[in-house]
């Protein structure tokens, strides 16, 4: 069984009382508060999920397997996601995802729709390509963890941030 | 702008008219409600709550505002399309998952000055009738759920929002909902079901108009952020003196978001038809690249089909028929759909001739067959089908009567969908190729008609 903190708990039973209809719309708050702390969506997470919210587990898994914001694998310790859509692309963000690459010694090789996620060996920092990050005029963007980046030019000063 | 002054480099143009964005990078604003109070913030909110609510509703139809997410419906005829004889209760969304490629407008709005859409969601739930509603994040604004967050709170410790607002008797309460990374949850009905926790699967018009059958199966408005912020300023100024502003059936100010190959990209608020295309090009953005010409331009939002630089366009009709080249036209709502496009939500992509057409539709058709949700198969396998071709054309491993082919794809998808994103992932491709097929032809390898496309040949171009 998942180990959900008490703290944490709390702060989820007090997001369902935001659904006084119906407790199913939790789900994607839910989700995200145990991929906040866990860092992804394990089975465990999904049928704790459902327990919660009195929901069969098949419930909620479609619900983590659909969203791209779910992950189902462990990320790095600082999840990057970098802006692939057409302004970022044009100001150079399949050039930053490179170079990101190359400077934190991530491969991305084995990368497919439904494995996104590359991690570095180190297992300290993950990448993926993510669509419009909405700020095209200031491209190429990227977040990392919950840090969002603007025109990034300095890879190596980004890394330093986040080591 | 009397008495305000701008952050250093950040100074509006002197072309704009901010009302929505008055305050963003306004010279010691925070988010903070104090400072929202200071400036007059609430007075709207009060004002509303003395009105009778019917009053309000027929103020925005006055204003002739029109949605700014992307549709461009009017908003106050939105309103009223909630059933009069209605029992049930009604719910109020904000549309705030902004995720329009080219479109980066509510972001700032969200971050800046959360208690202007806070006030204007008010008084639109006191217009309507509804007691609670939601602010629909995208995923990837984290800092703006936050942000939003404590100035719900804020409102709440002041009496803005909860029980008895301001002793007027409404209770309301407004909760933010985080996305999860879905483009398909910023259309309104698959918003809804994403807000029941469910996959976004959009739902089918008729019968599920939200306004009639929305969350929980009851009327449900949504709204765009920044649509909601107008209501605030509607009913400050008057609907009718609010339609004084922008042009006729295309008032008050809009948010244009430009990027690409411009000087200086960036947001800039002006009246709805009074600057052209030209005028945000060469004026607000400072103008193309040096030594670069203009190619195409996407005026409203990725879905919008492209506009050819060189085309001449014929809008209106009889004698009020003219011609315009692409520089003059007016950026509005009507005259960009009389161009063959739309104005949509404002997010304007600039291409100079250093751009291939085919790289450029190719990144578009990887965004809609990545976020095409999969329920209908004309888009699911279309959109897939269409990233597929693209993909092999940038590669150089399309043959010319592939060019037919996405196109025949397209036009199949086009109409045959629940939801608007058949014709967002069509429109592209069809825009492109009807506009740029000899440049499109031109990366085809005749050499390769015929030949069998095998697995290896379709991987080798995935840009994952």
């Amino acid at each position: 069984m998942l180990a959900v903190p008490q703290d944490l708990e709390a702060e989820i039973d007090e997001r369902i009382t935001h659904y006084p209809v119906s407790k199913r719309s939790a789900v994607l708050p839910v989700l995200h508060h145990l991929q906040h702390h866990f860092g992804y969506i394990s089975e465990e997470a999904v049928e704790w999920t459902a327990a919660k919210l009195g929901l069969e587990p098949i419930k909620v898994l479609e619900v983590v397997t659909f969203y791209p914001g779910f992950r189902q694998e462990a990320p790095g310790k600082f999840h990057i996601r970098v802006c692939r859509t057409l302004s970022c692309a044009m100001a150079g963000s399949y050039e930053l995802m490179d170079t990101i690459c190359e400077k934190a010694g991530i491969d991305r090789s084995g990368v497919t729709h439904h494995h996104p996620i590359a991690v570095s060996p180190d297992g300290k920092y993950s990448i993926e390509f993510a669509e419009c990050l909405a700020s095209c005029g200031f491209g190429p963007v990227c977040m990392v963890n919950d840090d969002f980046h603007e025109a990034v030019t300095d890879v190596d000063g980004l890394l330093k941030q986040y080591s | 702008m009397g008495g305000i002054t701008y952050k250093r480099g950040r100074e509006p143009h002197g072309k704009e008219h901010r009302v929505i964005f008055r305050n963003i990078d306004r010279e010691g604003w925070d988010p903070g409600i104090e400072t929202y109070l200071k400036d007059g913030g609430y007075d709207q909110l009060k004002k509303a709550l003395g009105m009778e609510r019917a009053a309000i509703t027929e103020e925005v139809k006055k204003s002739g505002l029109r949605g700014r997410g992307g549709a461009g419906f009017p908003c106050g005829v939105k309103w009223t399309f909630i059933p009069p004889n209605n029992t049930k209760p009604v719910y109020l969304i904000c549309n705030a998952d902004e995720s329009e490629p080219g479109t980066f407008k509510d972001r700032y709005i969200l971050h800046q000055d959360p208690h202007q859409l806070i006030e204007g969601m008010t008084i639109a739930c006191f217009a309507v009738g509804a007691k609670l509603a939601y602010i629909y994040i995208r995923e990837e604004f984290p800092e703006a759920a936050k942000i939003v967050e404590k100035a719900i709170a804020e409102a709440h410790a002041k009496g803005f929002l909860g029980k008895n607002i301001q002793g007027s008797g409404f209770d309301l309460e407004i909760y933010v909902h985080r996305g999860a990374g879905a483009y398909i949850c910023g259309e309104e009905t698959g918003l809804i079901e994403s807000l029941e926790g469910k996959r976004p699967y959009p739902r089918i018009k008729p019968p599920y108009f939200p306004a009639a059958m929305g969350l929980y199966l009851c009327p449900t408005i949504v709204n765009n952020v920044e649509t909601l912020c107008h209501v605030k300023h509607i009913i400050g100024m008057g609907g009718e003196e609010y339609a004084k502003t922008g042009t006729k059936n295309n008032t008050g100010t809009r948010i244009l978001c430009v990027s690409g190959d411009v000087q200086k990209p960036g947001y800039f608020e002006v009246e709805v038809g009074k600057v052209t295309m030209g005028e945000v090009i060469n004026d607000l953005c400072g103008g193309l690249k040096p030594g670069r010409e203009l190619k195409a331009v996407i005026p409203g939002g990725s879905s919008a089909k492209v506009l050819r630089a060189d085309e001449i366009y014929t809008v209106g009709r009889g004698d009020d028929a003219r011609k315009l080249t692409i520089w003059d036209i007016p950026m509005d709502f009507d005259t960009m759909a009389a161009c063959g496009s739309m104005a949509g939500s404002g997010g304007v992509i600039v291409m100079d001739d250093s751009r291939s057409m085919s790289w450029v539709l190719n990144n578009l058709n990887n965004f809609y067959a990545h976020e095409s949700c999969g329920q209908c198969t004309p888009c699911r396998e279309g959109s897939l089908w269409m990233k597929k071709i693209t993909d092999r054309v940038v590669a150089g491993k399309a043959s010319p009567s592939d060019i037919d082919t996405l196109y025949g794809v397209a036009k199949n998808i086009d109409g045959r969908t629940i939801c608007a994103f058949g014709e967002a992932c069509s429109w592209p491709t069809e825009s492109f190729v009807e506009k740029f097929r000899d440049e499109l032809i031109g990366d085809t390898k005749p050499e390769l008609e015929g030949a069998i496309v095998n697995a290896e040949t379709l991987t080798a171009a995935a840009s994952l």
